[in-house]
């Protein structure tokens, strides 16, 4: 029997996990998929938003503003890597600098740190920018996380609490119970008094297991990006065209590992479709060029499309189910859903767990988690004493981004194991590079045999499915 | 243990750095070590099982690892110092090196002079860009053949290509001969792209279509790959609409283009030359750091490993030179790609001291017959020949008598007239 049931291992599920795992309940966080966040956390513009833009009055407001304050403690806590960048909003010309107005003013409201800067200065800071551009605000205190290490930091923390993980464990039916809830799935159910439903664009499935009078919509919208190699770097802040309706727009964003993003598009979809189209990566190519010019597009090492869940009420939608008690919705969390994610987690702990189960802290609880070792940020004297100790973590495996076979080795075996070659890459990003794999999957994919004790043609590339290897050759 | 100083270090054991570290050894350099990243010398040549290796470096037929081997033979007997399992994380300018192994943790080396000899590798669907679903099943055709010739585990079953490079169409037999079915090679040029003996063997003798003019469009599968779209594009590359049709297949390979590997170089800050993506050099193979010297496919991609083994002796005897004498402080004047020509090593020349000859390596930019090859200055031609077809897969060579550069002043410009 569990207090709660998280359904749905992305940022909103694994910072509650997190949180929850400091009280004494007993929790579980089932995914369907292979590894947490594996869905919209693992493909978006990784970016700590400051709380500018959303629209006066909103949740999104409140809790993005709350939330970029709380994650400069959070990333320290638990030995993430993030960068601040600064975000540049770029105007062109005199209608848009009226909405650089009206951010101003929120910003102003809200607390919001930024300085302006004319076209020239600008571009000064940032030569790529376009000739067209007249005025800029730069949110300074903006920064990018790396977010699925957030996610993945602070399950290991719940999870090194107590908090149980099922991967692999789709949801397929829920009953109503005397008290609270049986979740089922394909090969087992939970029993639980609390549900949260933090599924991203699925959240409307599991709300209608439930409740046959959901009155919101999720529309799944497909956000396409080009990834440029770490050996350019064309901007050193990340910059947004001014927002508009279909969201903040192309955008280029230099990521915590020295990468370029470059995206996204904005494309309703169907459920979980994260192909990348023609058309849309032809558009984000168009896009950039509005905000900045001679973008080194040939560096591009991979193109990749993330899904946002975004709602008809625009804002987000984070309540009890009505008719159906103890069963909360946390849904569409589009942008600034990461921004906002750590505030989310704590008004649902505040506003639905601590009312209804009334749980005491547990002192015992960590709250940080051993960071794992990653060679490359060492000292050349530490890194002797690390090889020392373990030669393996002298023996690289991936060149293009300075990975050891010990590094691979270590993150199998952490609290939250990596079980693909996807998961190995999220973690310590052999994959990440330039070759894309080209060298280094072969002995990624050895490795995981071995360590797994599985065979190598069992070995997937990320879901079940999706093996690398079909037999061992005839001749 | 290693030491702290080498007089030469050669990065890369493949056949390019096993052949500059023998030059080095017969022009009497003392100290010459040789790193290699993996296990075993031999390199990418250690995966390529099928022959058609050491035609022009031993004239006989050999298979891939034969032809390294006969390289590791000469540099053992030579006594260079082999060091194997050796990542090299970083070179600076004064050539000191960083690297890192099991034996010997990280390391920080200087040497008097470094060999680049670090190979290329291979674009891949990410650099391209195809639209689609991203499932297992797609691979880049050297990934698959060490799959396949180095692990010894069949990648696939039902096989479609995309592009006729060289190791693509070598890949189409070796998993027809492994039981796989091959449905086809797209080639979005109207011409093949890999070499015509490579294209008999491996795809006509096998009945294996080519598709000039064809690009795969679309990629499709939510966990292993279950089809994709192969179009014919018109004479810009575009798809043509309506041209499209499904091929199911479990399994894509890549053989859209080998690119120099050059983080090591480019965080050092040795200049590049963006048409070879390698290093600019001289007719010695120095790059424009002194002391660093570039060859084989981490120069330049080459048609042939012969080839490369050779710009690996001559950058042996360049580094040797250097090593004895100095840097040569002589007038330089660049080389240029004329009419015709895609890109041309070396990026320059010296005007005095030259060696006793040059070698300049270009490739054409489109399939032409019956040509003249021209190497002027100004309006001074140096050489003139003529050739019965050029295209652009194979590479061409044209060695020039190092006294004629002497006194030069103009740009050496390399043109192909039909």
């Amino acid at each position: 029997m569990f207090d709660i049931v998280i359904i749905g291992a992305g940022i909103i599920g694994t910072m509650l996990a997190r949180q929850l795992s400091f009280y004494h309940l007993k929790t579980a966080v089932v995914e369907r998929n292979s590894d947490v966040a594996d869905g919209t956390t693992m493909a978006n513009s990784a970016i700590v938003h400051t709380g500018y833009d959303p629209q006066d009055g909103t949740l999104k407001a409140q809790l993005n503003v709350q939330g970029a304050r709380m994650y400069p403690s959070l990333l320290q806590q638990l030995h993430c890597h993030h960068k601040t960048t600064g975000a540049f909003i770029v105007a062109c010309g005199k209608k848009e600098e009226e909405h650089l107005s009206l951010l101003m003013q929120r910003a102003d409201q809200r607390g919001i740190p930024y300085r302006v800067l004319t076209g020239q200065q600008a571009i000064k800071e940032e030569p790529h920018l376009s000739d067209q551009v007249t005025k800029v605000i730069d949110f300074y205190t903006t920064q990018v996380i790396y977010p699925w290490e957030v996610a993945l930091r602070c399950m290991e923390n719940a999870v090194n609490n107590g908090t149980k993980l099922y991967l692999n464990t789709e949801v397929t039916r829920i009953e109503k119970r005397e008290t609270g809830y049986r979740v089922h799935s394909h090969d087992r159910f939970f029993d639980t008094e609390m549900v949260i439903n933090c599924a991203g664009v699925n959240a409307p499935l599991i709300h209608d297991m439930v409740d046959a009078h959901r009155d919101y919509e999720i529309t799944p919208r497909k956000g396409e990006y080009y990834v440029l190699d770490h050996d350019c770097t064309p901007v050193s802040h990340i910059v947004f065209p001014v927002p508009g309706p279909a969201g903040k727009g192309v955008l280029a964003v230099p990521t915590v590992y020295g990468n370029t993003l470059i995206g996204p598009n904005a494309l309703e979809c169907d459920g979980d479709d994260v192909s990348t189209t023609p058309q849309g990566l032809q558009a984000v190519r168009k896009a950039i060029t509005k905000t900045l010019k001679d973008m080194p597009m040939g560096h591009n090492i991979r193109t990749f499309a993330g899904i946002r869940a975004t709602s008809n009420r625009h804002d987000f939608i984070i309540e009890e189910v009505k008719g159906a008690p103890g069963f909360i919705d946390a849904a569409g969390i589009e942008s600034p859903g990461l921004a906002s994610a750590p505030a989310i987690a704590d008004r649902i702990v505040h506003q639905f767990v601590e009312p209804r189960l009334h749980p005491s802290a547990n002192p015992q609880a960590e709250t940080t988690v051993q960071p794992p070792v990653i060679m490359s940020e060492l000292s050349i004297e530490k890194q002797n004493e690390m090889i020392r100790k373990n030669p393996l973590y002298g023996k690289i495996v991936c060149r293009c981004e300075n990975v050891s076979e010990q590094e691979i080795i270590d993150c199998i075996h952490r609290p939250v194991p990596a079980t693909t070659i996807r998961a190995v890459k999220k973690r310590v990003r052999p994959g990440m590079g330039r070759c894309q794999g080209g060298f280094c999957q072969p002995s990624v994919l050895r490795i995981l045999a071995r360590e797994l004790g599985i065979a190598e043609t069992e070995v997937c590339l990320n879901e079940p499915g999706s093996t690398v290897l079909v037999r061992e050759n005839r001749l | 243990m290693m030491k702290k100083y080498y007089d030469a270090v050669v990065i890369g054991a493949g056949c390019a750095g096993l052949a500059a570290a023998v030059a080095l050894k017969k022009n009497g350099i003392e100290d010459v070590l040789l790193l290699e990243k993996d296990e075993e010398t031999g390199g990418i040549l250690n995966q390529c099982i099928h022959n058609g290796f050491g035609l022009s470096a031993f004239g006989e037929q050999m298979s891939g690892p034969a032809f390294a081997q006969r390289f590791y033979e000469q540099a053992v007997s030579q006594g260079v110092i082999f060091r194997t399992g050796v990542m090299v994380t970083k070179i600076s300018p004064d050539k000191t090196i960083v690297c890192s192994s099991m034996q010997d943790g990280v390391v920080t080396l200087q040497a008097g002079v470094i060999i680049l000899a670090v190979g290329c590798y291979e674009r891949n669907s990410g650099a391209i860009a195809i639209p689609g679903d991203r499932p297992a099943g797609v691979y880049t055709a050297g990934q698959a053949q060490k799959y396949l010739n180095m692990d010894g585990m069949m990648v696939g079953n039902r096989v479609f290509i995309l592009g006729s490079g060289d190791i693509g169409l070598i890949m189409a037999r070796r998993m027809r001969l492994e039981g796989a079915e091959v449905l086809g090679v797209a080639e979005v040029m109207p011409y093949s792209n890999g070499l015509p003996r490579n294209i008999q063997q491996c795809l006509i003798d096998y009945d294996i279509p080519l598709y000039l003019s064809h690009t795969v469009t679309g990629i499709h599968g939510k966990t292993r790959l279950t089809g994709i779209d192969l179009s014919q594009v018109d004479e810009n590359r575009n798809p043509i609409p309506g041209a499209t049709k499904r091929i199911e297949c479990d399994t894509l390979l890549l053989s859209v283009g080998l690119i120099p590997e050059n983080h090591l170089g480019d965080a050092c800050g040795i200049p590049m030359d963006p048409a070879i993506h390698g290093p600019r050099v001289d007719e010695s193979y120095m790059t424009e750091i002194p002391g660093i010297f570039a060859c084989g496919n981490g120069l330049h991609v080459h048609d042939l490993a012969d080839y490369a083994a050779h710009q690996g002796t001559m950058a042996g005897n360049g580094a040797a030179a250097y090593l004895k004498n100095g840097e040569n402080l002589s007038h330089k004047i660049s080389v240029v790609a004329g009419n015709q020509v895609g890109y041309v090593v070396p990026s320059y020349v010296h005007t005095e001291n030259v060696m006793k000859t040059a070698e300049l390596y270009f490739r054409v930019k489109q399939p032409m017959e019956h040509v003249e090859i021209v190497i002027r200055s100004g309006e001074k031609v140096i050489r003139r020949m003529k050739k019965d077809h050029v295209i652009p897969s194979e590479m061409e060579m044209v060695i020039i008598a190092g006294k004629m550069l002497e006194g030069l002043q103009d740009d050496l410009i390399v043109e192909v007239h039909a």
